[in-house]
């Protein structure tokens, strides 16, 4: 009972904040619902029991990525986004258009995902630490070493774009 | 029922001592720095000025709450709300002893184990940032702003040793819980040697205390590490325009996160509840430390430095004779003892905290960044890369 009454507050915070990251004017504005969005994810994990992922959410995406957005924003001094002069046809089309695509993506997921099943809160206990580092240094030892050699690779050329030039 | 009654109890003792104590805390950080620069500090207010938190309190909650214009209101309203919060919440994963027994109601001294309780204080260590990045940025003053700016920088690079070194601890505990970390360290090696994680074999953890403890002044903007708040460069840096309340919350979360982190040090690495003795000799330590500072009090009453202290002194003493009986009780002793152990770690480490700030002068912003990315974070991970090593060999 007191599940569902946290899922939905927390879907609602996380729908809410994904709209208002959209239509906000203003860098930080956004980069802080996003930061609601992440925030109420991190719940919904914690609710389906995966509490590791939970905080490595809140700890990676809450803290370091969100963080260094907001940062970035300080640093540069962006400030708020002028509304482009929108065509005739954006004006006219964009919403038949948007519900026609909303539309086709729902009608893609129900034909090749298999039917839904409810979720029953607390059900599944897979979610600790030891049962994750168990799957990823057994099962999916590859995926995830290929991927930190991948971030790596990420780093190195994030290094060298940014590197000054020394005379 | 019975669950939320003892959560709802546990929850008002712990805010309550938790409450008193940033009260206090910063009255002792006066006195003290006072007493390293040969002062006196507060001292009018009370006696020996005790009652200076809460003439503070009051001036505090009594002053213009001004609004500056031409800040972005909502975020400038948001920040110390943020700072204030994120900081108290964490005391609710430490625990403080061990399971005890009142009553017939078997309950931890905690208020709640959850069982990834580290990675929740590293969680909101890591949203904490945004208090103060948004309080610097809201202001609309260039101050504020790079102290802000500042803030969020010094608190990313520092996290990064800051949570590589926690990770050694948790190598020799397997465990995420704070009070299964705290429970590894039980026993003592040969009788006498305590199991603290800082003495624990294969790899003490000395070098891994060091660097977390040096992360954690950065992490939570103390000296030597404040410049976020360097008052010579950026006046009073992101809280500068904030007053009464707002300024209040700012001040009570700097204080909150010091005690959280010594918290989270003395249960990694010091032991948490557990003593320094066996227990036949530690339970006998709290008494005879109280014994002690009784004495103290009343030598001090009989030959007064003060004309007052005649007076005030065997009232100290006093009731610092009546703490030696309670602890002495052997009925009680079971949850005093824990609880005066955790005490005494932690407000060593607060201790520790205030002597650096008496003593040691504030670096540059370049030394700082230079500091955490090519020498603590190198040794952090030379530390784990070890501890890993031996751990995985014996």
């Amino acid at each position: 009972m007191i599940d569902t009454i946290l899922f939905i507050i927390f879907a609602i915070v996380a729908i809410v904040s994904g709209f208002n990251l959209v239509l906000q004017k203003h860098p930080i504005s956004s980069a802080l619902s996003l930061m609601g969005v992440m925030g109420s994810l991190a719940v919904l994990y914690l609710l389906l029991g995966a509490e590791f992922l939970a905080m490595t959410q809140m700890i990676v995406y809450g803290g370091a990525v969100m963080v260094l957005f907001v940062f970035v924003i300080m640093l540069l001094n962006a400030g708020t986004e002028k509304g482009s002069a929108k065509s005739w046809f954006a004006q006219i089309a964009g919403l038949p258009l948007l519900l026609c695509l909303v539309a086709l993506l729902g009608f893609l997921i129900r034909s090749v995902l298999p039917p839904f099943r409810h979720v029953e809160f607390g059900s599944w206990v897979g979610g600790t630490a030891e049962h994750i580092g168990q799957l990823l240094f057994t099962t999916y030892l590859l995926p995830f070493e290929v991927i930190s050699i991948l971030i790596l690779i990420a780093i190195l050329g994030a290094v060298v774009l940014a590197r000054k030039e020394i005379d | 029922m019975n669950f939320f009654l003892v959560s709802l109890i546990k929850i008002a003792l712990v805010f309550a001592v938790f409450m008193t104590t940033l009260a206090y805390l910063q009255w002792v950080e006066r006195k003290v720095l006072a007493h390293i620069q040969s002062r006196t500090g507060p001292l009018r207010v009370g006696p020996h000025g005790l009652m200076q938190p809460l003439a503070d309190v009051f001036k505090l909650l009594t002053k213009e709450d001004l609004l500056p214009p031409y800040v972005n209101r909502v975020f400038y309203l948001l920040a110390p709300f943020i700072a204030v919060c994120l900081a108290l919440i964490s005391i609710s994963v430490i625990p403080f002893g061990p399971e005890v027994e009142i009553g017939g109601t078997r309950t931890y001294l905690q208020i709640s184990d959850v069982n990834v309780g580290i990675l929740f204080i590293l969680a909101i260590s890591a949203v904490s940032v945004y208090g103060v990045a948004l309080a610097g940025w809201s202001s609309n003053n260039k101050y504020s702003l790079l102290g802000g700016l500042r803030s969020s920088a010094q608190m990313i690079s520092y996290e990064l040793p800051l949570t590589l070194v926690i990770v050694s601890p948790l190598l020799l505990a397997n465990h995420l819980s704070l009070r299964a970390i705290s429970d590894n360290q039980a026993g003592y090696y040969l009788g006498f040697i305590p199991r603290w994680h800082i003495f624990q074999m294969p790899f003490p953890q000395i070098f891994g205390f060091i660097i977390f403890m040096i992360s954690a002044f950065a992490e939570t903007n103390r000296v030597p590490f404040d410049l976020p708040e360097a008052e010579n460069e950026l006046v009073a840096g992101f809280h500068t325009e904030y007053s009464s309340m707002k300024f209040a919350s700012f001040f009570m979360s700097e204080y909150a996160n010091m005690v959280t982190i010594t918290c989270v040090a003395t249960l990694l690495f010091l032991g948490g509840w557990h003593p320094l003795f066996p227990a036949p000799y530690s339970n006998w330590v709290a008494p005879a430390v109280f014994l002690f500072a009784a004495v103290a009090c009343f030598l001090q009453a009989v030959h007064p430095a003060r004309k007052h202290d005649r007076y005030t002194f065997p009232v100290f003493g006093i009731a610092f004779l009546l703490l030696a009986v309670i602890w002495a009780i052997p009925a009680l002793q079971f949850i005093l003892t824990p609880i005066f152990w955790f005490a005494a770690k932690v407000g060593f480490l607060l201790f520790v905290y205030i002597w650096v700030r008496g003593t040691l002068p504030r670096f540059r912003y370049d030394q700082l960044m230079h500091f955490a990315w090519t020498f603590l974070f190198p040794c952090a991970l030379l530390n784990l890369l070890v501890t890993a090593l031996f751990v995985a060999v014996f």
